[in-house]
């Protein structure tokens, strides 16, 4: 436990490679025993980010603590309490599942015997016992990631960094990483996430920082997100395209905003606040104009919509390649 | 959750978790080996083919200055080629851990970061030992009998001592390249610089400057003074550098070592840039 109850907290981190800034001054506070997300468009410095906080990279500038200590100075000792998944920290492919965890074990300084014991335990754990002393080489995707967290888990870290931990799994595999990081919590871990599913991070996050050009330029609560793009939307699918312009009209009419529409899906959607009265009447008045409708209803703002309209990006899986290490 | 208790690690100094992380590094390294069979066919079938093959097709051939059989010349440079080329197999094994991830992992964990080097270094050391043997036995078998008693054993290690030297540069290329495939095309380098010495030709059958380079090519030292050591100092030339191999199979390993140690401890170091 640390003494203000934060697991991270970092102020004005920079890191620069050569005229580019990395980071720009970067601050991130995350609660113990809380998921906490990290968003951002390629190249906005997450990656970045998290290889300081888990001593991977030195910085150039500010100050970090994680569980307490620096990481500048008390590397060694953040170590001993940090676990790192995902794109940075890898299994050994030639070995079994068992003699990983038993070689890490070892190398946390367990000694012999009960790296053994806690191998065993944590395959069970992450329901890998059947597959314990099979090559990782065969592994799943979905098992090599439980096999990384547990991997990560040997010394149940105050704080785990989950890089993008769902990337490529199929929904079960990622079903059932979500299960796994829920238990970790539930166990008193702190997870910092980074991810380009911005519904993961609505689903496991408590919290969430938007990061843009090496600098936090957003971090609240999802729902608080969501609520700075706007309350609820109606929301018109409609079947022709010629029927747009007469949609757009009859939201117009119910909204308390200006409709916008979306071409190529056939959706027209406006701001509402007298939400159920709205769509009533919205609904009502389609079928007394003849409108043929697919679809309609209310919807509340998603991640999508706050990242969009704070970075100005869409988010990564509609754009090409991955965020590199810069 | 956790039954296991974690609290209240072993006591030992820093010396002690040094020596332990490198251990475990290294087991990591051989149980590798022990799960990949086929693998290890190949790393001790390959010099045992090159032997019968160098031995036979181009021991057919071949003839040494000053006479002597060829197979007291070559056989002492067919091990010398076997450590220099273990570089190679050096830097594919670190490229291959640092972009899979795993390197990552080891530096984010509380073990003695130099562990992770040297682990790589002793574990290519073994398979080295193992090398020699069954090249050794391989060349006995074809009938090449050493009588130097036991300067035997400093030859063997004169040959060590070489690809201890060569495992700084493999650390320093394999942190350097970019993927290891990269690594693999070392060999279009490691062939010529291996092969322009006195390792499968003595310098003094080549053109005068070619085998001015391959006299003064740091293996071809090993090679030479291995030839002594074994008893059967045949092919040697009167330069100065061979009058002195004993003295520079220590010198060169040793240059490369005080050369290329520090690029390898500073590209690992690095890697926090």
């Amino acid at each position: 436990m640390t003494d203000d109850g934060y697991a991270v907290r970092a102020e004005g981190l920079v890191k620069r490679y050569g005229e580019k800034r990395a980071l720009d001054g970067f601050d991130l506070t995350v609660r113990e025993g809380t998921v906490h997300g990290l968003l951002g468009p390629n190249g906005a410095g997450k990656t970045t980010a998290v290889r300081i906080l888990a001593t991977l990279l030195r910085l150039d500038g500010g100050r970090a603590t994680v569980a307490g200590l620096d990481v500048a100075r008390q590397a060694q000792e953040v170590r001993a309490r940090i676990g790192l998944t995902g794109q940075y920290a890898a299994v050994d492919e030639v070995l079994t599942g068992r003699q990983n965890l038993e070689m890490f074990g070892r190398l946390f300084h367990l000694g012999g015997r009960r790296a053994r014991l806690r191998a065993g335990e944590l395959l069970e754990q992450f329901r890998l016992t059947d597959a314990a002393d099979k090559g990782v080489g065969k592994y799943s995707g979905g098992m090599r990631r439980r096999l990384d967290l547990a991997a990560s888990m040997i010394l149940t870290p105050a704080v785990l960094f989950l890089d993008e931990p769902t990337t490529g799994l199929d929904p079960r595999s990622r079903g059932e990483v979500w299960d796994s990081v829920r238990d970790l919590v539930a166990g008193g871990t702190t997870v910092l996430l980074t991810t380009q599913y911005l519904d993961e991070a609505d689903r496991l996050a408590s919290r969430i920082t938007v990061l843009d050009q090496g600098r936090a330029i957003a971090d609240d609560t999802p729902d608080g997100l969501k609520n700075t793009v706007g309350g609820d939307r109606i929301e018109i699918v409609v079947a022709e395209r010629a029927d747009i312009p007469r949609a757009v009209k009859v939201l117009a009419r119910v909204a308390d905003g200006e409709p916008e529409t979306d071409e190529t899906e056939l959706r027209v959607h406006a701001p509402v606040a007298d939400r159920v009265a709205a769509l009533t009447e919205a609904a009502r008045t389609l079928q007394d104009e003849g409108i043929a409708a697919e679809d309609i209803g209310l919807r509340r703002p998603s991640l999508d919509d706050v990242f969009l309209r704070l970075t100005g990006h869409r988010t990564e899986r509609t754009e090409t390649g991955k965020e590199t290490a810069a | 959750m956790t039954t296991v208790d974690l609290s209240g690690r072993p006591a030992h100094g820093r010396v002690y978790w040094v020596l332990a992380d490198c251990w475990n590094v290294v087991r990591r390294g051989l149980t590798h080996y022990q799960r990949q069979p086929a693998n290890i066919l190949w790393a001790l079938g390959f010099p045992i083919v090159s032997v019968l093959l160098y031995g036979y097709v181009f021991g057919s051939a071949m003839r040494v200055p000053g006479g002597g059989d060829y197979k007291d010349f070559l056989m002492p440079g067919m091990f010398v080629m076997s450590m220099a080329f273990g570089f190679i197999n050096t830097a594919t094994l670190v490229v291959h851990d640092s972009t899979k991830g795993v390197t990552d992992r080891f530096r984010s964990m509380p073990m003695a970061s130099s562990a992770v080097v040297a682990g790589r270094g002793v574990t290519d050391l073994v398979l080295a030992c193992a090398e020699l043997l069954i090249m050794m036995g391989t060349a006995f078998a074809m009938g090449w009998r050493p009588d130097g008693g036991w300067a035997f054993l400093a030859a063997f290690g004169l040959l060590l001592w070489l690809r201890i030297a060569l495992i700084w540069v493999g650390v320093w290329l394999g942190f350097l390249v970019p993927n290891p495939e990269a690594a693999g095309n070392l060999f279009a380098v490691a062939m010529p610089l291996t092969m322009i010495s006195s390792i499968f030709v003595a310098p003094q059958l080549m053109p005068d400057w070619l085998g001015f380079v391959a006299a003064w090519n740091p293996i071809s030292s090993t090679a030479a003074a291995t030839r002594e050591l074994f008893g059967t100092p045949v092919g040697g030339g009167d330069g100065w550098i061979e009058q002195h191999a004993l003295l520079m199979a220590w010198v060169w390993p040793l240059i490369l070592t005080v050369v290329f140690l520090p690029l390898a401890v500073r590209r690992f170091q690095k890697l926090s840039r």
